[in-house]
């Protein structure tokens, strides 16, 4: 009997992610996912730009490659078009907290009926470790060579929790991915932000706190424990919104 | 004849795009092309369509992207600051090879600029606008009857070829209202087997993409790009030709630039001048080989615009420099009056094609 | 008894697995290299593996396969 093996929704072509870095398990909860819900004839991905710009060749689903930050734009178009067709974004967080924050914003404003994969890693990965609106305060990059100035550079952008004042999006929840527990729970999140759309439930995002080994300088395990030491204390894992949920608690 | 009905011209180019199966329209407001969104949103509800009003005009034409990775015909429009913030898309559509009609109603720049008829965005439809090398069916309009009808066209050649065309027109276009039919013999969409539109498990995975790391790989991509620019131009470029039979001053001019100098070829006629006019529709691709058949006889051309001289350099490539090229322009949101081009008509005359 | 397979060309040498492992069933093998050039993943003790699934879920390759 088979106990663990490849989700058939990952293709067989070797992912280009550095050693130990987290992508790859997030790709794997949402090929999960996707065989799981047996949508995969019928779901469309929207890769960004960013470390997982190439995420089009790891699915065996049709996917598109959207321009910097616009992918909750395109997967508009696409699921205005095809309404019965499963939607979804990958994305990074300079690419989702940054440069498309207008159009992750107003996708959550319109509870856009869609679901996004949000990847914080506290930097820029692709461009080689650049500070991301999500660095830490006093986190060393690139270009905060002096650690994340908030006088000068401003404060880390909390994605969950500013969407969470907008009426609009149906479900977001802020997990992990750093040990196996935090995995689960981000599989059972990932999950419940595909089956709202499903359910025509609406605007789900996951918020997937994710480890870049290569550009923090750390090891693949002890980056996993920044992530638990650093990063979570400043980004709390948990649901900020599920519209569904609070309604029942109210009957 | 079929009917006509009095319409505003951008009302005709929207309600075109409706019966050219286009149901997907995504817009912001800016003016002078507001009333296409205004139609849209009172007709897309009506008829199972998309209207949506997007956040920005860089979402929109993103959004435009998505509908067409689908396969199914879709549009923006807007006005020149809002084509700026489209260009990222455009190139993007481009570089994934994805059709799509996009309307510039044009108004007056750079920068804000003003909300009057201007063609100053000549050089950005024609020439790319935006990053990379590629190209867009750009046509213009010089009547109500023609935002329709090249509106139509555009979608038939955005599909047929698997790129952006371009209604550019001006803001004069869009607001006047003339008597139009809209009758049309609409051929069927071409299949579109490169669709993202779920693998229904019965092929391989579809992928729209305009990122290619190996530089062999992204050259071919280009120069077949190429080859298929010079189908365009061999087989779908469109002009109309005015009094050119006998003439010796050819102007050269398009959209409200060419109704105006109709006018003035007329009364030059009168006075005894061998005026005529070259009018190109298609501005990309761009009609050279009238202007340089022209060039063989005409004592000097004059590009009558309302910019800077833009169109200026495409008529002087095309005739190679051989007769004097001279400009007629207002620009601002001005508009050259039929007394200005007669005068620079007789001016020509009088120079006898001397610079 | 559980089985355990390597897609070991696709292995990282990350050893996100090895620490994942509550039996101490796994470590980078330090004497081989593989085509991407790293020291891939093996089994030391498979005879001890409780088949859990702690490695695969840990590791960011999907080059494990796990059976019973």
């Amino acid at each position: 009997m088979v106990v663990f093996e490849k989700p058939y929704a990952l293709t067989d072509v070797p992912m280009h992610y550095c050693p130990g870095c987290t992508h790859g398990i997030v790709h794997r909860l949402v090929a999960e996912v996707i065989d799981e819900l047996g949508i995969e004839g019928r779901t469309v991905g929207i890769a960004p730009v960013g470390c997982s710009v190439m995420a089009y060749n790891y699915f065996n689903c049709d996917m598109i490659e959207a321009a910097h930050g616009r992918a909750p734009a395109v997967a508009t178009g696409v699921k205005r078009a095809e309404p019965e067709n499963i939607v979804f974004t990958y994305q990074g967080d300079g690419d989702l907290a940054s440069i498309g924050t207008a159009e992750t914003v107003h996708a959550a404003a319109r509870n856009e009926n869609i679901t996004i994969i949000f990847i914080n890693n506290a930097i820029y990965g692709m461009t080689g470790g650049q500070m991301a609106p999500t660095s830490l305060p006093g986190q060393i990059t690139q270009t905060s060579p002096y650690g994340r100035d908030v006088t000068q550079c401003g404060f880390p952008v909390k994605v969950c929790e500013m969407l969470s004042e907008l009426d609009g999006p149906e479900y977001l929840e802020r997990v992990a991915v750093n040990n196996v527990k935090n995995v689960k729970n981000a599989k059972k999140a990932i999950k419940k932000a595909f089956q709202n759309q499903l359910d025509g439930k609406g605007f789900s995002l996951v918020e997937v706190l994710s480890s870049c080994p290569t550009n923090w300088g750390l090891t693949p395990q002890n980056a996993l424990k920044w992530i638990d030491e650093k990063m979570i204390p400043y980004y709390p894992l948990g649901v900020y919104k599920d519209r569904s949920a609070a309604k029942e608690d109210t009957k | 004849m079929s009917d006509k009905v009095l319409m505003k011209g951008n009302e005709a180019l929207a309600e075109a795009a409706i019966i050219a199966s286009c149901r997907h329209y995504f817009g912001y407001p800016i003016t002078p092309q507001t009333e296409v969104a205004a139609y849209m949103a009172k007709r897309m509800p009506k008829i199972g369509g998309t209207f949506l009003q997007a956040e920005s005009e860089i979402a929109a034409i993103n959004m435009v992207y998505g509908v067409s990775s689908t396969g199914h015909r879709v549009m923006t429009s807007s006005s020149s600051p809002g084509i700026s913030l489209k260009g990222e898309g455009l190139s993007y559509m481009a570089g994934a090879d994805l059709p799509a009609l996009v309307v510039n109603v044009q108004r007056g720049g750079p920068g804000l600029g003003g909300i009057q008829p201007s063609q100053s965005d000549y050089f950005q439809a024609t020439k790319g606008g935006a990053h990379g090398d590629f190209h867009m069916i750009v046509m213009a309009p010089a009547s109500v009857q023609e935002m329709a009808d090249l509106t139509v066209k555009g979608f038939e050649l955005a599909d047929k070829y698997r790129m952006t065309a371009m209604i550019l027109a001006d803001g004069t276009m869009g607001q006047m209202m003339e008597p139009v039919s809209l009758e049309y013999d609409i051929k069927p969409m071409p299949e579109k087997p490169w669709a993202t539109t779920g693998t229904k498990m019965q092929r391989g995975h579809n992928i729209i993409n305009s990122l290619s790391l190996v530089p062999e790989e992204l050259e071919r991509l280009n120069f077949e790009r190429y080859k298929k620019y010079e189908q365009i131009e061999e087989n779908e470029t469109l002009y109309e030709e005015y009094m050119m039979d006998d003439a010796e001053i050819c102007i050269a001019a398009f959209g409200i630039a060419a109704r105006v100098s109709k006018n003035a070829v007329n009364e030059a006629r009168r006075q005894g001048i061998k005026a005529g006019l070259i009018r190109p529709i298609t501005l990309w691709p761009f009609p050279s080989a009238p202007f340089k058949k022209a060039s063989e006889r005409v004592k000097s051309f004059i590009s009558v615009e309302l910019s800077m001289g833009q169109m200026i350099e495409d008529v002087r490539l095309a005739t190679e420099c051989r007769v004097p090229v001279t400009l007629c322009n207002r620009v601002g949101g001005m508009i050259p009056s039929p007394e200005m081009v007669l005068e620079a008509i007789k001016e020509a005359a009088k120079n006898g094609g001397a610079r | 008894m559980a089985k355990l397979t390597f897609k070991t060309d696709n292995c990282k040498g990350c050893g996100l697995c090895v620490d994942a492992c509550p039996k101490h069933v796994l470590q980078l093998a330090e004497d081989k290299i593989n085509k991407k050039g790293h020291h891939p993943v093996e089994a030391v003790k498979e005879d001890e593996c409780i088949a859990c699934a702690f490695c695969a879920t840990m590791c960011p390759d999907c080059i494990i396969k796990i059976e019973r």
